[in-house]
């Protein structure tokens, strides 16, 4: 667990303040982020963590000004990156900053990457739209980041199509997409769900190697915690569409402060205790569009009071740099 | 690509091969000719010698060894009707027909394929209700009584077109849009559908966040994926485009193959209906044999498979 790495600099690559992004259903309003902030530093991972349906994803939408429109909508809230809020821009402003600035790589690569373009197209499109570079340039770029990521012969698997490929092999194109153009901030979305645990282990190698060379900001949406310890610097653990608890790696591994935090790492299985059964929560998140007025938890949680139910607890400070938002720590 | 190429053509040989031997087993149990040819004051020595010159006394699998070995040659017998060759007559009337199936699947692709994707796009508005109802109009109305409608109301009410036959160049315009109506509706349908499907897809969502602009997305990146049921149906549309035209060329009085085919039906005139439908068959299959091509260059999943 790396917190007090050098290359962590002060300056803020990505910040975000009381983000909400809502969602028209005819079963009502879905409040699916509702209110968040973050910010992030150059050079650090902060990992996204909560379980499905949490929000995660449409944060990462929303940070890349995907949400489909309708149904979906930012209500409000402020996402500054390098210094400017992409929120009021134009689409095509914001399709000139997407890839250039800020990339992605979601999760499934068999289905990520388009069955009729070769590789190579794929990838120098993106270097293509954004710099403006001679031809043989961009052949040349896209070879080399193809390199980057490990792509063997990548002169000729370029001219190869997604479905010549194997799985980690296509999400190391997609992550070769996402790097291509020297984004500040790389947003990976449960990129290594879908591969085996090798090929899992040797794409985060090589996340964090890249990082370490460019600099590049990352933000780590999953709902693993060993990724979250292996690749993250900080932590925010997602409930509900909002921030319940957000620290350090250390802060949230060493002292869980908010109850939802507790249980979920309580229900990661451990190798080196042997149960009879796995620990799990209990219950269910609340639906959505009909959250209750105090703390969204606080149906399934242990230590519930009656102040739980009546207001949402503020966020508060458990340590430098370590806030949870839970009435407990009042 | 080769492999996949020879093993097509392959198919297609054989498919003629089938529809040849189909075709000569229907001819024999439609009933014997001879009760045309001949009258009631013919003994039973015409009967023979009919039989005779037509190849009638021999056993069947000669019978077809003969017709096959015609056909190769491009020799389907003579016409009883019309007294002379065969092949003669479908070359005569075959133009007609490949003028008009060649208008209507254009209209087809023409009005189904922009209007597919426009549904798609602007799903839910003014103009995906106003596909939704060329395509119902197109795939209820059954092409004899579109037909009769359009000619009612543009030829005998306006008076914009000629209502029958081929002696104008905008005779052609009633029987093309008769024709490729359905398949015009079935493009559209076929093109909202597959275009809502991509657009809904991971690699759309990746192309987005690549920073790829809407139009790009839709022409380059979703289109072309769009394309591949509708081509598929490319194949079907132009072999049922030849065999629609019995309908529509009898409706508008069109000098084609489909009108002669029901000439000959009517007429018992076996050696030039076998012709026609072997001509139908061979239209067919070079235009699937086409679509499998083009498919192949669409999809590079077909192309290395």
């Amino acid at each position: 667990m790396v917190t007090t790495d050098t290359r962590i600099n002060t300056e803020t690559v990505l910040s975000v303040e009381d983000l909400r992004t809502y969602f028209t259903t005819r079963w009502g309003v879905v409040k699916a982020v509702d209110g968040i902030s973050f910010d992030l530093r150059r050079g650090e991972t902060l990992g996204i963590v909560g379980e499905s349906g949490c929000g995660k994803s449409v944060t990462m939408l929303s940070l890349m000004r995907l949400i489909p429109i309708p149904p979906g909508r930012i209500v409000s809230g402020k996402i500054i990156l390098d210094g400017e809020d992409i929120i009021p821009i134009s689409e095509q402003e914001m399709a000139r900053i997407r890839g250039s600035k800020i990339a992605l790589i979601i999760q499934d690569p068999m289905t990520s990457l388009n069955p009729v373009f070769s590789i190579g197209n794929q990838v120098e499109e993106a270097i293509r739209i954004h710099q403006d570079i001679p031809r043989r340039s961009v052949t040349e770029k896209a070879l080399e980041v193809l390199r980057k990521v490990n792509i063997p012969a990548a002169e000729q698997r370029a001219k190869d199509y997604p479905h010549q490929m194997s799985g980690g092999m296509r999400q190391r194109v997609v992550g070769a997409i996402g790097i291509s153009c020297q984004p500040q901030v790389l947003i990976a979305d449960e990129p290594t769900t879908s591969l085996d645990v090798t090929i899992q282990a040797q794409y985060l190698k090589l996340l964090k190697d890249i990082q370490r060379e460019s600099n590049l900001s990352i933000i780590f949406i999953t709902h693993d915690f060993g990724i979250v310890a292996k690749m993250c610097d900080r932590v925010a653990v997602m409930y509900a569409g909002r921030i319940v608890e957000h620290g350090s790696v250390r802060d949230i591994f060493n002292n869980p402060s908010h109850p939802y935090t507790e249980a979920l790492l309580a229900s990661v299985p451990k190798m080196d205790r042997d149960v009879d059964r796995l620990y799990s929560i209990e219950g269910q998140p609340p639906p959505l569009h009909d959250l209750p007025v105090g703390c969204a938890f606080a149906d399934r949680c242990p230590d519930v009071m009656d102040k739980c139910r009546e207001q949402y607890p503020d966020s508060l400070a458990v340590s430098d740099g370590h806030i949870a938002s839970c009435w407990k720590l009042e | 690509m080769q492999k996949y190429l020879v093993r097509r053509f392959l198919l297609a040989l054989v498919t003629l091969l089938s529809v040849s031997l189909i075709i000569f087993i229907m001819s024999r149990v439609s009933g014997d000719p001879r009760h045309i040819y001949l009258d009631d004051y013919s003994t039973q020595e015409d009967w023979d010698r009919m039989g005779v010159v037509l190849g009638l006394d021999k056993p069947y699998y000669q019978q077809y060894g003969i017709f096959l070995k015609g056909a190769l040659r491009g020799d389907f017998g003579e016409s009883v009707r019309e007294g002379r060759p065969v092949t003669e007559v479908v070359i005569e009337r075959a133009p007609a027909t490949l003028l008009l199936g060649a208008v209507a699947f254009s209209f087809s692709i023409l009005i189904g394929v922009p209007l597919g994707i426009l549904s798609a796009v602007k799903r839910g508005t003014m103009m995906d209700s106003f596909g939704k109802l060329i395509a119902l109009v197109g795939q209820s109305a059954p092409p004899f009584w579109l037909g009769i409608m359009l000619m009612f109301f543009f030829a005998v009410k306006l008076g914009m077109v000629p209502p029958y036959g081929k002696q104008e160049w905008n005779s052609i315009i009633l029987p093309a849009v008769t024709l490729g109506w359905y398949y015009a509706a079935a493009n559209l349908r076929l093109v909202r559908s597959a275009m809502l499907d991509v657009l809904d897809s991971e690699y759309i969502k990746l192309a987005r966040a690549k920073g790829v602009n809407s139009r790009t997305i839709i022409m380059k990146h979703a289109f072309r994926n769009a394309l591949i049921p509708p081509l598929t149906f490319a194949g079907v549309t132009i072999g049922a485009l030849v065999t629609g035209s019995l309908v529509v060329e009898t409706v508008f009085a069109w000098p084609g193959l489909g009108r002669l085919a029901i000439e000959a039906l009517f007429a018992f005139d076996y050696p030039l209906l076998q012709g026609v439908v072997i001509t139908f068959t061979l239209l067919y299959v070079t235009a699937a044999f086409i679509v499998d091509v083009l498919y192949a260059y669409v999809d590079p999943r077909i192309r290395y498979a």
